[in-house]
Order: C-alpha cells, then sequence, then structure tokens
C-alpha cells in the first residue's frame, strides 16, 4: 500500500527561482536563504519521496478571472513550467501520477470533498520552487508530483479548518492506493507576507515563530485560525499558510519536527520552512 | 443580506472579494493577456492602442498608462494580475512594492532587510499615530536552522 512518511512546509517566493535560475544564489543577499535548504537537500537525498502530493497555489497563470476553483487536483501525465510573464522558468517538466491522482480525486470526492479535477495545466513559481529547493537543479525531477492547487488569490479561500480536514481526507484516499509507493506531502507558500498597497513589506516574526511551533504542538488550534487574523497579522498574502493546513492534516497527529528555517527577508516574504516525519 | 466583510478596517490592504473582482474583471483580464509574448510586444508598441481593445473603464486605462498599482488596486486590480504589467515593465515584486509603499526601491529594500514593516500599528486603520511610529520589535531579524532528534 502508499503511505505517507513525511511532509515538507515552504515558501515559493518568485524571486528564489530566478535566484537560482540566474546563478545568483552564492551573493550575500541569497546565500543565508539558501543555506538554510542545505540540510534538506541532503534530507531529501536519504529519504526519497516516489511522490510528491505538492499543495500550492497558482499566482495567475493556469488560472484567469474566466475559472477560478477553490481545491484542483493535477491528473495529467506531465505539466509543463508556465510563461509568467518573462517566459518559462528553465526546469525540467514536471511527471505527474495520473493513476494515484485519479484515486485521490475518486476517493477524496466520495468523502465529500469537491476536487475540480485537472487534465492539461501548466505549473507556476508556486510549484516549481519548492521542487528547486529541495532538489536543486536536476536534468530531470527525481520524482513524481501531483499538483493540487488552492485559491489563494480570490477571496474567500477556503478555511483553515477545511484544508485540515481535506489533508484528513487525502491521507486515507492515499493509504487506500495499492501499490507500495513512498509519498511525500508538501504544503507550500507563506510566511508573513503582503504584497500589495502601502502596507506591502508586512512581515510578523512572532506569528509566523508561533505559527511553526503549532504545527506540531497545537494543529488543531492552527486549523481554527480565521482569515481575518490571517490578514490583519501576518498580511494579505500570508493566508497561503492555510496550505500548509492540508499538509498537516495529512501527517499523523504526533509527527515530529526533524527540520526548520526561518529567514527574513527573501524579496518581500518571510520565508519558512519544515520537515516533518511520521514516527511510524 | 450583505457579504460581511470585517476586513475593511485594516490600513493600507484591499482585500479582492467580490466586490473587487467583479470591478477589475476585465483589467485583470487584459493583465492576463501579457502573459504571451506577441501580445506583450503589441502592449509595448502602442499601450493606449492596446488597452483601447479592453472593455476597461479610462479611469482604469489611465491608472496602467500611469502605473500607478495603489489607483489600479483600488479599480478592482489583483497584485498577481498587475504583475503581469511589471514583468512586461522588466520590474521585480519588490520594485512595485516600493512604488505602492512610497518609497525608493533601496529605502524598501532596506526596511526588508531590516525585518520589514512591523505589524505594531498597522493592524487597524483608527490605531493612534504614536503606535505607527513604533520602531519594529519582535524576534530576531535574519533567521537560523535547526535540525532536531
Amino acid at each position: 500500500m502508499a503511505r505517507i512518511t513525511a511532509g515538507v512546509c515552504t515558501s515559493h517566493v518568485p524571486a528564489i527561482g530566478a535566484a537560482i535560475d540566474l546563478g545568483r544564489t552564492a551573493e550575500p543577499y541569497w546565500q543565508p536563504v539558501f543555506r538554510g535548504y542545505e540540510f534538506s537537500k541532503q534530507w531529501i537525498a536519504r529519504n526519497r519521496p516516489d511522490v510528491v502530493f505538492l499543495v500550492y497555489n497558482d499566482h495567475a497563470s493556469a488560472f484567469s478571472l474566466e475559472m477560478i476553483p477553490t481545491f484542483a487536483i493535477g491528473c495529467a501525465e506531465s505539466f509543463a513550467p508556465a510563461d509568467e510573464g518573462w517566459g518559462p522558468r528553465p526546469v525540467p517538466t514536471v511527471q505527474g501520477h495520473p493513476e494515484l491522482a485519479w484515486h485521490i480525486a475518486q476517493s477524496v470526492i466520495l468523502d465529500e470533498f469537491d476536487l475540480t479535477i485537472i487534465n492539461r495545466m501548466d505549473v507556476d513559481h508556486g510549484l516549481t520552487v519548492p521542487l528547486s529547493l529541495m532538489f536543486g537543479q536536476p536534468a530531470a525531477w527525481p520524482c513524481r508530483v501531483i499538483p493540487f492547487a488552492v485559491n489563494v488569490v480570490q477571496y474567500p479561500p477556503p478555511t483553515g479548518h477545511r484544508c485540515y480536514q481535506l489533508g484528513k481526507a487525502i491521507r486515507r484516499a492515499i493509504e487506500s492506493f495499492d501499490e507500495d509507493l513512498n509519498v511525500q506531502v508538501w504544503g507550500t507558500g507563506g510566511m508573513s507576507h503582503q504584497l500589495q498597497g502601502p502596507r506591502a513589506g508586512l512581515i510578523n516574526q512572532p506569528f509566523d515563530r508561533a505559527f511553526l511551533d503549532r504545527m506540531t504542538s497545537d494543529p488543531e488550534g492552527l486549523a481554527k485560525i480565521p482569515h481575518i487574523e490571517y490578514v490583519r497579522e501576518a498580511g494579505s498574502e500570508g493566508i497561503e499558510l492555510v496550505m500548509w493546513l492540508i499538509m498537516r492534516g495529512a501527517l499523523d497527529a504526533d509527527a515530529r519536527e526533524v527540520y526548520r528555517f526561518y529567514h527574513v527577508p527573501a524579496s518581500n516574504t518571510a520565508v519558512g520552512h519544515l520537515i516533518l516525519e511520521n514516527v511510524r | 443580506m450583505a457579504l460581511d466583510k470585517p476586513y475593511k478596517d485594516i490600513p493600507g490592504t484591499t482585500i479582492f472579494d467580490a466586490e473587487m473582482s467583479r470591478k477589475g474583471y476585465h483589467l485583470n483580464q487584459f493583465c492576463m493577456s501579457l502573459m504571451k509574448a506577441p501580445n506583450r510586444a503589441r502592449f509595448k508598441a502602442n499601450e493606449r492602442a492596446y488597452l483601447d481593445e479592453w472593455p476597461m473603464t479610462e479611469e482604469q486605462k489611465q491608472a496602467v498608462l500611469a502605473r500607478d498599482y495603489n489607483r489600479m488596486i483600488g479599480l478592482g486590480g489583483n497584485i498577481y494580475f498587475l504583475a503581469k504589467i511589471f514583468s512586461t515593465d522588466g520590474q521585480s515584486f519588490e520594485f512595485a512594492a516600493s512604488r505602492m509603499t512610497g518609497v525608493t526601491p533601496q529605502e524598501y529594500r532596506q526596511m526588508m532587510n531590516s525585518g520589514g514593516r512591523s505589524p505594531e500599528g498597522n493592524r487597524y486603520v483608527d490605531e493612534p499615530h504614536e503606535r505607527a511610529q513604533a520602531p519594529a520589535t519582535g524576534g530576531q531579524v535574519g533567521g537560523g536552522a535547526a535540525r532536531h532528534g
């Protein structure tokens, strides 16, 4: 049977992708950010997943205002890097896992979480920057990836509680898949940041650090944070943190933190990163 | 019953809700068109003519021409869509944020390097001005990694 072994959360700042693509990771501004992922690269080399279920948000790349799915699962064979206005990132095409993705879609929908099924989709920095941070610059990504897009652009995004419960349903789905697969669930985006208006640049380090702590000590409590608190405390784009709760819901209640990294700033954003492992 | 909008009292922040999305639909869809290189070229060649192909309001078009991002947001623009405009201009999110906050790019980067804009004094529109002037507090700037177990 397929099993979930670990979860990863990380910010997906586009400027991080640009720094990697333009060979600027050793610059003094960027060096501390990338040093924070060195352990993670070694960890994932030792704990290679067969499949990553990657929760992210599209940034007006695949979805315009014509269609705005709240939860969308990528069931295609592959997903090309999106042209976000300056040409696609020079990263490998993402290979999907249609069989597992369709299995999850069917299982989760019958479990009363109504997903949108996507058979063709380009993936933007929200998905490819986390892959670059964890795997570096390989010629091909070393595992299959199931993209799972969450709307956090059009208000209202799904609630943290809904995301947390959905994570549990995704876990039930993955664990009922017959093939013996090592699956990781990643939650991306965040942490505190605001990209718009006169309040742009907001960073709330105490909020972020408490959030990182509570990912292991109090996930049920985290899932109760209302949207207004994210927006007021962590900035209008800090609400992306609800996506971390899908990952958290998919892991064991007593999952253990094996690594943490926090850094301010990367461009406009506080970078947060956690690796959690299921103990059993 | 009117939609509940508890976020209206947050300063300097426009939530992209149903009202803004309806208001900004064509502005945002125009931005979306700039994801294609041929459209970017046509826009750059004659911005006004390209904008006139879209059923946007005159006010929205003027805001685009002036690259007034706060005005665009007030007229229904969403920052991820507006990003297509400053990407077409070869500018970054950091640059756009400096424009929206009324400081130079250097001043903006300096603020971010010092830990960003503090939430102190920036949670409610009616917070006392003195608090808005308070220096940033909170955890240490910069970061740190921790390996456990």
